[in-house]
């Protein structure tokens, strides 16, 4: 598998948190840190605002993985979003993983302002984890 | 404390019997009306009705095996815009008032001045099945009650075959028919303060002994219980896989009855039909469809049904009306029983157990799910 995606490159989408993983973005961005292009950043007012249908809209129009960014426990600029996000994850992941739906393609992570080092690890972390995993099957599926 | 009494059944008329009930909460003013089922001139349906005239309880049919709507939708409708300022004692299966709980909880609807009664179910059957089954006997729902007995129903509706919670978790009274010899006494519990009020009304109390219904009621939920992860087992297999899932839905055309009919979800304009999801110019479809090649039409039928199972899966009640409504007969509950089933489980939450526990997608602790982190 691994060798049949070598010249696979993933398409991914970030739902980042504009206090924080955005940021790091920049970050990563103006400090020159290396990190595949591969991502492609939404800019949203808190992890707590994405909603699972914006991950699944991602994921069922051929998204390859979804990554969604926020502030560290205890920092989210509005008190609770985070641990919100968190429990719809869980409740989303449960579901992916209930029905056979590629939960692995989804991940969340929390990238502070200040940890571009961090945000550009977690890129390459996440393209090569979805490099193994292959093309999402829902690419090339018209019929969803 | 609760309080129990066991009621008379005369000449096997379990029926009669509960509208003797019925008419006494009118009769002593225990209630200022009630929200029942009725079995409609025809005979072909019976229907949640709201009764202020003793006479209108002619016809009550508390236990014909009908469920043509989720009675807490009803109840969210009606006090939507007020509450009631006078006492409605209201019947409700145990599917029902679990959704009625979650609604509440939802706040889509106000329980002020409602009276929950509820009602030990012995199952359902589908509105098509039940027109049929009403015009080949005299007493539909005596001869239902006997086939219930006897365990040999094959009328019953998929998600009643394996319902957990056959009796109701939460009512103000419960109408108790489990374990005990239903063609000569039927219980009678109180289980709040609003019950005790109308057995005071009504002078209940007396001998009770509900003590075989328990017991009736863990060896049925045991054999429930394996029923049902079996039934889940089954459909994980069926369903697993986006290849499977597809052909599940391959017949879905995307009408949204399934949502129209669940007592859960409630929102007034989904989003799913909203201009973000169904308002685009043509350009928009064409771009969409270059991307894989193709586009299905109308679109987005999974993302429907995954985003719905998001939204309202930790509160659904399995009651199967989202299947008995679909005009092309797809296993929507059998989908909706499993993610529901494994999303509660993940948050160990019991929907329609108790009024105080939290809606899990908003409630939170700071140290929890952190398997769910990368
Ligand atoms: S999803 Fe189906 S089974 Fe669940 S509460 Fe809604 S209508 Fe009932
Ligand atoms: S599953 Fe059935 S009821 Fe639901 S949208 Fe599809 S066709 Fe309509
Ligand atoms: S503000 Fe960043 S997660 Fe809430």
């Amino acid at each position: 598998m691994a060798d049949d995606n070598k010249d696979f490159e993933p398409i991914l989408v970030g739902f980042f948190c504009n206090w924080c993983t955005s940021t790091a973005a920049d970050l990563a961005g103006t400090t020159r840190l290396q990190y595949p292009p591969n991502i492609r950043p939404i800019r949203t007012m808190c992890s707590g605002s994405v909603d699972p249908i914006y991950i699944l809209r991602a994921l069922l129009s051929g998204a390859d993985g979804i990554i969604i960014g926020g502030c560290n426990p205890g920092d989210c600029h509005y008190v609770s979003g985070n641990y919100k996000a968190r429990r719809r994850i869980a409740g989303l992941k449960t579901i992916l993983d209930t029905l056979g739906l590629e939960n692995d393609r989804v991940w969340l992570k929390w990238i502070s302002a200040a940890e571009g080092q961090k945000f550009a690890v977690t890129m390459r972390d996440f393209t090569e984890k979805i490099k193994e995993l292959g093309p999402s099957p829902f690419r090339k599926n018209w019929s969803v | 404390m609760p309080r129990n009494a066991m009621l008379e059944v005369k000449g096997g008329d379990i029926t009669g019997t509960v509208r003797g009930f019925l008419e006494k909460l009118l009769e002593k003013k225990a209630v200022d009306a009630l929200l029942v089922p009725v079995e409609v001139p025809s005979k072909k349906n019976v229907v949640q009705t709201m009764v202020t005239d003793i006479a209108q309880l002619a016809d009550v049919s508390p236990l014909a095996p009908v469920m043509p709507v989720n009675t807490a939708k009803i109840i969210s409708s009606v006090t939507k815009v007020a509450a009631s300022t006078k006492k409605v004692g209201v019947i409700l299966r145990s599917c029902e008032l679990r959704a009625l709980v979650e609604m509440v909880k939802l706040k889509q609807a106000d329980m002020n001045n409602i009276v929950t009664i509820g009602i030990d179910c012995f199952g359902t059957y589908s509105v098509t099945d039940y027109a049929v089954f009403s015009q080949e006997h005299d007493t539909p729902a005596g001869e239902y009650l006997k086939k219930a007995a006897s365990g040999t129903d094959t009328l019953l509706r998929p998600a009643c075959k394996i319902c957990q919670y056959p009796y109701p978790l939460t009512a103000d009274m419960t109408i108790g028919l489990f374990g005990l010899p239903i063609e000569k006494e039927i219980l009678v519990h109180s289980g709040t303060k609003e019950g005790d009020q109308v057995f005071e009304a009504l002078g209940l109390d007396g001998e009770a002994d509900p003590a075989k219904r328990d017991e009736a009621l863990s060896a049925l939920k045991s054999e429930r219980q394996k029923l049902k992860e079996e039934f889940l087992a089954q459909v994980q297999q069926e369903a697993g896989g986006l290849d499977n899932m597809l052909s599940v839905l391959s017949a879905c055309v995307a009408c949204h009855n399934c949502r129209i009919a669940c007592p859960i979800c409630y929102c007034r304009e989904c989003l799913l039909d909203s201009p973000t999801f169904v308002e685009w110019e043509a350009e928009k479809y064409l771009d969409w469809a270059s991307r894989k090649g193709a586009l299905r039409l109308p679109a987005d039928s999974l993302l429907f049904h995954l985003v719905r199972m998001n939204h309202m899966g930790a509160s659904c009640v399995a009651c199967g009306l989202c299947e008995d409504a679909c005009p092309n007969s797809i296993a929507v509950y059998k989908l909706f029983c499993l993610a529901g089933s494994r999303v509660q489980e993940t948050f160990e939450y019991t929907p329609g157990r108790s009024a105080d526990d939290e809606l899990p997608l908003t409630a939170f602790k700071e140290e929890e799910f952190k398997g769910f982190e990368k």
